[in-house]
């Protein structure tokens, strides 16, 4: 009885993920071993194709030097910020929203911005000009590559800051009072209570700042279109532009493989975690 | 954080001639020097005029935006938030496996679905239709499992209580559950609502004809000659956002912390 209303509950939403996702991703997994047209099948032709693609290869590169850049630096400012603001309790409230408001800008009015900025003709080389440095057209250049990475830490700064805080809050002072009646000094609380407690937390903020980080494309693909300068030439600008080749071939290969090795990285986050809650 | 915003907003009151005279250098093909300011010398609401009584272009694509986000939105409530009821109240067969997988499409890029999605759209021909974009949206996973963190919160001599006074499963449901979870609806409403009025890739990918496409792709095609329409239109996109985020920004809050909770 318990579990037919509760399928009930479910059944909607059962019926949309298994109609818009499952059966279709399905699908997606048997077209990847099979010929585009008549039935063929083909083995591991499509991966093979994609693996040797060399546009494939950078773009894997590029998205990984981006992702193990700017995921630890977003963690590690986004703790130390929160960890400000949790001392602060005066400022807290005014400064996690000032963090947030970036959630709230469109990226289209964030890369005009960017432009007026980091243009050929823009405000960091007229002042470059003042100090007699000659600019260049920075969105063309490697800086590309740190300009998002920009982007994406002054958009996700706070939302990451906001769930460090929780995690912060989430230690009891019990834990605290005891140590310092030991004689534990703020140092020793820091270390001994305060960074292991994080560890949970650790899985769940990375793993939202992952998700997040594959949006950036909204503003590297408004920066700088189908082909922007290499540095930030991404898998999600590889699949746009298999897209617009209708390369379904590819892109089925390329998607399976990615979904497995998202989920082999999800899979490898829980076992790290579970371990630390045995421990 | 906040300079790209005063920034946006400043400007757009700035008249076309002197538009042109500060940001010719970059964004037109003028050449001249640049000088952007961030306090208008001579502000006049004029580009508003312009760009919301004189492009029927942008008129249509806000009211694209309009209807695309708020049908999500309405869809979204309505499936999330009964699947999330099941989920935080019911330890059914198959529970977990089922959250499980919820979790994990909840994480998978957009881009590993792309194909899938366009494969099931086409072949129920709804591709370059608002439904496109509206139908995969309403079944995504996430606000399921910020709402189902809500629900759960709630505790069970609640219902414990109005069971012994006769109520039903869906009374408890619509009498219990909806007023007690709504912050949570909030909170979900509002985080997918930031995330869908920016929305690129469902549009980019599943709509061709420019008449159908939302705000936050025609911001882009705003030419650069017509730099104070981009302003503008950047201002009236943030608006909604903006003053969203900040009527719900308790809310939001209290959303993202439920997005960092596993279980």
């Amino acid at each position: 009885m318990r579990n037919r209303t509760a399928y009930l509950f479910l059944f909607p939403s059962l019926v949309g993920t298994v109609v818009f996702v499952l059966i279709p991703f399905a699908d997606v997994i048997r077209r990847s071993f099979f010929k585009a047209v008549g039935n063929t099948f083909v083995g591991i032709t499509n991966y093979r194709d994609v693996l040797e693609n060399k546009a494939f290869q950078q773009a894997v590169v590029h998205t990984l030097r981006f992702l193990s850049i700017c995921l630890p630096l977003l963690l590690v400012l986004s703790f130390g910020a929160a960890l400000l603001l949790y001392h602060l309790p005066a400022a807290k409230a005014l400064f996690q929203t000032v963090f947030l408001l970036p959630m709230a800008v469109p990226v289209a009015s964030l890369v005009v911005f960017w432009k007026i900025i980091f243009h050929g003709n823009g405000l960091l080389n007229e002042w470059l000009k003042l100090l007699h440095i000659q600019g260049q057209d920075w969105m063309n250049t490697d800086a590309a590559f740190w300009i998002l990475v920009f982007s994406y830490i002054w958009k996700n700064l706070g939302y990451d800051v906001v769930l460090w805080i929780a995690a912060l809050s989430g230690v009891g002072d019990e834990q605290y009072e005891a140590a310092r009646v030991s004689g534990a000094g703020s140092k020793e609380c820091f270390f001994y209570i305060t960074l292991p407690q994080m560890k949970p937390g650790i899985v769940m903020i990375s793993v939202l700042s992952f998700v997040n980080a594959f949006r950036v494309f909204r503003e590297a693909y408004l920066i700088a279109g189908d082909y922007p300068h290499e540095s930030i030439y991404m898998l999600q600008h590889l699949f746009n532009n298999w897209f617009t080749k209708l390369d379904i071939q590819k892109m089925s290969a390329a998607a399976v493989m990615m979904a497995f090795s998202v989920s082999v990285l999800l899979y490898l986050l829980e076992r790290w975690n579970e371990k630390q809650e045995i421990e | 954080m906040l300079l790209p915003v005063l920034m946006m907003v400043l400007n757009s009151v700035m008249g076309a001639q002197e538009m042109k005279e500060a940001y010719g250098a970059v964004l037109g093909e003028g050449k001249g020097e640049l000088s952007a300011r961030l306090l208008p010398v001579y502000p006049t609401l004029r580009p508003y005029v312009e760009l919301l009584l004189d492009s029927p272009d942008f008129f249509v694509m806000f009211w694209n935006s309009v209807k695309q986000v708020f049908s999500i939105l309405f869809g979204q409530t309505i499936v999330g938030v009964m699947a999330a009821w099941a989920f935080a109240r019911y330890e059914f067969r198959g529970r977990k496996p089922l959250f499980l997988m919820y979790m994990i499409l909840m994480v998978m890029p957009f881009q590993v679905t792309m194909v899938s999605s366009y494969l099931v759209l086409s072949k129920l021909s709804l591709l370059d239709t608002h439904l496109a974009v509206i139908l995969p949206a309403v079944f995504s996973t996430f606000p399921v499992f910020i709402m189902e963190k809500f629900f759960r919160a709630i505790p069970s001599e609640v219902f414990e209580a109005a069971k012994v006074d006769g109520a039903g499963e869906f009374t408890c449901f619509l009498r219990i559950g909806l007023p007690l979870g709504s912050p949570g609806i909030i909170a979900a409403l509002l985080l997918n609502f930031l995330e869908y009025w920016n929305g690129m890739e469902m549009p980019m990918t599943f709509l061709k004809t420019k008449s159908k496409l939302p705000l936050s792709l025609y911001l882009p095609e705003i030419t650069t000659d017509q730099m104070s329409a981009a302003f503008v239109a950047s201002v009236v996109m943030m608006l909604p956002a903006v003053l969203g985020f900040l009527w719900g920004k308790d809310y939001l809050q209290k959303g993202i912390e439920a997005s960092g909770l596993k279980e």
